[in-house]
Parts: structure tokens; C-alpha cells; sequence
């Protein structure tokens, strides 16, 4: 797919963000805005999925170990075709299949359940490990934050990982700099990032902007070309991305517009997408 | 007095994995640097290629089993009672219980009969947490013979299962051309109409062996072997309790969250009667020899018989 359609693509899944986290009054845009880009490329080019067949057994995995950003997973697989758009607004509501935090049980497309940090990284290795068991050629994503990274067993899963010379697996962590609580680097940091993954015996690809589809391409192409063991992409981003006002602001981690915000964020994202139908 | 035949149900566990491997290529076991003692080992040995050592590590150990599930396969993952379920609880409760993954969890050094290690590897809160996570079936054998078909019956099944093994040698008490496993379903061992006695895993021998010490004072105790500790076979109790009016429930296992609990459940809620609960009391163990232990826990023959005929009062 052109860069231009990614483009698009990225930009109505940044409406669902908005549009499901506005409907809810809760949930994560930020994470889930910085990470646009990222499940794009991922469901729209990478991956071997098909959405009519989300159980299939050669597919790709991908796994949300960053489980807040549970917005963006569920829009790009909605605009993917997974399930009605219609129904991101149905985010976090009794009897929804859009659970606060993704599922397995509960979602078309979800590969597994996650949201308590840290957790979903192993379980991601665990199915790279399974490909490797039975010589299937399926690769696995996973998505992690650079807060989440904080959490013990991502370097547990790391070691395993890079110890085992899991190659198809990719290890991509959401570098927008901010967490809950402010900067990651005043909270408890976790720089240097790439310098942790390659003691981890991973190969390390820095990624300047991973907004930009030009240099997720090439990461992600450079990834698969990757022998002998796992690839971690550190994507540098920015949170909140698209939106004017969330952008760079860590107090739009966890938190809904309200209805002028919304409308706000729907009209630049209107202009935007206007702007790129003009391209 | 014969010999009698006595194996540790982690050696049956271990073994029950070889048997299950030969026939299933699907079948991958995972450890944490505890193969000789878990009894891994053997499958290991048996299957090298199938057999995973995820290191010290067992929280990542329970998402790997996880993702492993999730591809089709069926992962063993085995480290000691207290990592499996105490460490990795919450990995256990979001990676596989919340996604109802087929994983099964085979969870040696259970309890005080750990021994000489001391309380921090004596686990005896397993039973307890295991039981509040929906959907996982728990099962705590009694012997080499029931381990062994617990292991085959937890493979049989889908869903999530957590089997509790133990470090001692304890007497096969199941070995008869008539014993049935089936999960969830209790086993009657003894007839009796003055009390009923409850027990699981190594309790059960004990409990046995109490009987015959009651019945010598002219008490006639029922003796219930319940190894599927959820879901609680709640008929077999139940039918005993209108005969005997009370219960006795013995377990190694904190008298808080486990066996008793569930049996107190059960009648507070269907049919209310006395209820003694024997188990470690609420404290930590501490190191000694296994038997030793039990012995000052009364969690051996004597202690059942004991605290039995002192709760039925004659």
C-alpha cells in the first residue's frame, strides 16, 4: 500500500480513537494516537491476516502488550474489516465486545488478552517460540510502551527471547516519553532503551519518527531481514499525536474529551484527512 | 506388616508427562531451572526438544505457557507451589485464566511436607488462590496412582488446570483393578455413619489410616477423598453429611482458602452442620523433616484421629 493510503488509513483510525474514548467518557488516546502509524503499517501492510478469517492458523500474531491503547487496536481492526466501525462506540459499555482492555474471548482479531503490563511481551514470546517448536513460518508483533517497560518481566521475556534467537519476533516499543505520571526519564527511567534490548542479545533499530511511514517501512523490512535473533524497534513518537491539544501532554493518558474537545479533535482530523484526499 | 509401596507424586507427575509426550507431539513442558525437583527431568531427558527451561523466571515462564496455548499447543508449566501460584498469581489470573487458555500447571512442593527448606518454600496458599480464578480446575491428588491419571485427565480436558504435587513419598493408596479418575467427582473410600472425614492429596492416606483408629473407640467415620478441589463434587458431600450430621475436613493447606473453605461453602449454603476444619492454623511452617512436620502440624494419622474423635465428642 502507498504511504498516501497508509496515510488515510492512520487518520480514520485516529477518528475511532477519538470517537470511541468520547463515547466511553474513558479510556487511553494518547498511547493509542502515538501508536496510529504503528498499527497501520502492522494491519494494513505487514501482517498476514485476513479479516474474514481472524482465527486462521498461518497468521501473523500480534500482541498488545501496551493493553490501554486498547482504542487503537480496536479501530484499525475495525476499519481493517474485523467488525462494524459502528461499534467503537460501544467502547468499555455493559454487554460491548470492546472491553476496556483487550480480549481474546471476546474480540475478532485479538490474538490475546492483555492490559496488565508487562505480561502481554511473554505471551507474545511464548507463540514465537510455539512457530519455532513446529517449524511454522507465522511472525509475531508486539506492542509495549516506554512505561511499560519498567515492569520486570519485559526483561525476563527479553532474555528468554534473545537467549532462545527468536527472529520472528518484534519487539516494538511505543517511545512517546511520557507516562501516567509525566516524563518517563523523572518518573523511573528507562534510557537507554536500545542499549537494554541489544545487552539482550535483540537486534536494535531507532526509529526518529515513528509517525512517518517512510522509516517504519524500512525498520520493519530490515526487521524481517533480521536473522538469528529477535528485532526490537524503539519508535520515537508523540503522544496524543494528531490531536493539537493531547499532543505531548501527559494528562491525556487516560483521560475522554469532552463533547467541544471532541468536536475540536474530529475538525482537525476532518482537515487532515481533507488535506490528504488532495495529495 | 507388608512393605508399603510409597512415591512422591511430583516422580508421578514427571513420569505421567513421558507416557502423555509419547502420544502427543503437542505437548510441550516448561520449567524454571527446577527439572530435577519437579521431575521434569525425566521428560526432558525423554523429549529434549520439547522440553523448555525459561530460566528463574517464573511470571515471563506463565505468559510463554500462555502464548504457547494460544498457538494449539498444550503446555505443562511446572515450578514449585509457591512460584507457580504465589509469584505468578497474577499472571496465572490475566495471561491464562481471564483468556481461558489450555494451559495446565503442574505445581510440585506443595505444603509443609516441603520439609527441611523451611516456610518460604512451604506453600499453603496455593489451593486458596487457584480457587477464586473462574473457570480453573483444580485437582491435588493423593497418591502416585491418582497423580498419574489426574495428569493424562488434565490433558484430556480444555481450559486451565492447576495440579498440586508434592516433595514426600506417600503411600499408593489407589492402586485397585477398580480405580476411576474423573475430574470434579469425589471418591468414596470408606462407609461410615458418625462422621464424615474430607480429605485431599496426602491427607487422605492419613485420613484413611484415622478411620482405623476411630473405629477401634467405636466411631464410624466416613472417609471422602476429594482430589478435585474445584469444581467441588458437592453430591458426594452432601449425601454423606444428611448420614453423619458433621464434617471433618484435612488438608495440607492453610485452614484459610482451601479444602475446609470450600466445604464450608458448600454447606453454609445447601445444608448448614458442624464443621471441624483440619490444616496448617493460619502460621508459616518452618524447616524439619517432612514427616516430622506433619506430625507437629497434625496433619498425620494420629493428629485426624485426634482432633476427630475430640470434635465428635465421644
Amino acid at each position: 500500500m502507498e504511504n498516501l493510503e497508509l496515510q488515510k488509513n492512520a487518520n480514520e483510525i485516529r477518528k475511532g480513537i477519538v470517537t470511541a474514548v468520547h463515547a466511553a467518557k474513558a479510556g487511553h488516546p494518547g498511547g493509542s494516537l502515538s501508536a496510529a502509524e504503528t498499527f497501520t503499517y502492522l494491519y494494513f501492510e505487514e501482517m498476514n491476516i485476513d479479516p474474514k478469517d481472524p482465527k486462521k492458523a498461518d497468521r501473523d500474531r500480534f500482541v498488545l502488550s501496551k493493553g490501554h491503547t486498547a482504542p487503537g487496536l480496536y479501530s484499525t481492526l475495525a476499519n481493517r474489516g474485523f467488525f462494524p466501525v459502528e461499534d467503537l462506540k460501544t467502547l468499555r459499555q455493559i454487554g460491548s465486545h470492546l472491553q476496556g482492555h483487550p480480549c481474546i474471548q471476546h474480540t475478532p482479531g485479538i490474538d490475546m488478552s492483555s492490559g496488565s503490563l508487562g505480561q502481554g511481551i511473554s505471551a507474545a514470546v511464548g507463540m514465537a517460540l510455539s512457530a519455532k517448536l513446529s517449524n511454522d513460518n507465522y511472525r509475531v508483533y508486539t506492542l509495549l510502551g516506554d512505561g511499560e517497560i519498567q515492569e520486570g518481566q519485559v526483561w525476563e521475556a527479553a532474555m528468554f527471547a534473545g537467549h532462545r534467537k527468536l527472529d520472528n519476533l518484534v519487539v516494538i516499543v511505543d517511545n512517546n516519553g511520557l507516562q501516567i505520571d509525566g516524563k518517563i526519564d523523572d518518573v523511573c527511567s528507562p534510557y537507554p532503551i536500545d542499549d537494554k534490548f541489544k545487552a539482550f542479545n535483540f537486534h536494535v533499530i531507532n526509529v526518529a519518527d515513528g509517525n512517518d511511514f517512510d522509516q517504519l517501512r524500512a525498520a520493519f523490512k530490515e526487521a524481517k531481514e533480521t536473522k538469528g535473533m529477535p528485532t526490537a524497534i524503539v519508535m520515537k513518537t508523540v503522544k496524543g499525536k494528531g490531536v493539537s491539544y493531547m499532543e505531548n501532554q501527559a494528562g491525556w493518558h487516560g483521560k475522554a474529551p469532552n463533547d467541544e474537545e471532541y468536536k475540536t479533535a474530529m475538525e482537525e482530523l476532518e482537515k487532515a484527512g481533507e488535506a490528504l484526499c488532495q495529495k | 506388616m507388608p512393605e508399603v509401596k510409597k512415591i512422591a507424586t511430583r516422580d508421578s507427575y514427571g513420569n505421567a508427562l513421558v507416557e502423555l509426550g509419547k502420544d502427543h507431539d503437542n505437548l510441550v513442558v516448561l520449567d524454571a531451572d527446577l527439572a530435577a525437583a519437579t521431575k521434569t527431568g525425566v521428560f526432558k531427558k525423554e523429549f529434549p526438544e520439547r522440553h523448555i527451561d525459561c530460566g528463574i523466571a517464573e511470571c515471563n515462564m506463565m505468559g510463554i505457557a500462555a502464548g504457547i496455548a494460544a498457538t494449539g499447543k498444550v503446555p505443562f508449566v511446572s515450578s514449585f507451589a509457591m512460584f507457580a501460584a504465589g509469584r505468578a498469581f497474577e499472571q496465572v489470573r490475566n495471561s491464562v485464566g481471564y483468556p481461558h487458555l489450555n494451559v495446565k500447571i503442574g505445581a510440585t512442593h506443595a505444603g509443609i511436607s516441603v520439609g527441611e527448606d523451611g516456610a518460604t518454600h512451604q506453600c499453603n496458599e496455593d489451593i486458596a488462590l487457584m480457587r477464586t480464578i473462574p473457570g480453573m480446575t483444580v485437582i491435588n491428588p493423593s497418591d502416585d496412582v491418582e497423580a498419574k491419571a489426574a495428569v493424562k485427565a488434565a490433558y484430556e480436558m480444555d481450559g486451565p488446570v492447576y495440579l498440586r504435587f508434592g516433595r514426600l513419598a506417600v503411600p499408593v493408596i489407589n492402586d485397585k483393578p477398580d480405580y476411576k479418575f474423573e475430574v470434579g467427582k469425589g471418591v468414596l473410600l470408606k462407609e461410615g455413619t458418625d462422621v464424615t472425614i474430607v480429605a485431599t492429596g496426602l491427607c487422605v492416606g492419613a485420613a484413611l489410616e484415622a478411620a482405623e483408629k476411630l473405629a477401634a473407640d467405636g466411631i464410624n467415620a466416613e472417609v471422602i477423598n476429594i482430589h478435585t478441589i474445584k469444581p467441588l463434587d458437592e453430591e458426594i458431600i452432601l449425601n454423606s453429611v444428611k448420614k453423619t450430621g458433621k464434617v471433618v475436613t484435612a488438608e495440607e493447606h492453610s485452614v484459610i482458602g482451601g479444602l475446609g473453605s470450600a466445604v464450608c461453602d458448600c454447606l453454609c449454603d445447601k445444608n448448614p452442620a458442624p464443621v471441624f476444619k483440619i490444616g496448617v492454623n493460619d502460621v508459616y511452617g518452618e524447616s524439619g523433616p517432612a514427616v516430622k512436620l506433619l506430625e507437629k502440624y497434625g496433619l498425620d494419622a494420629q493428629g485426624i484421629y485426634e482432633k476427630t474423635k475430640g470434635f465428635v465428642g465421644k
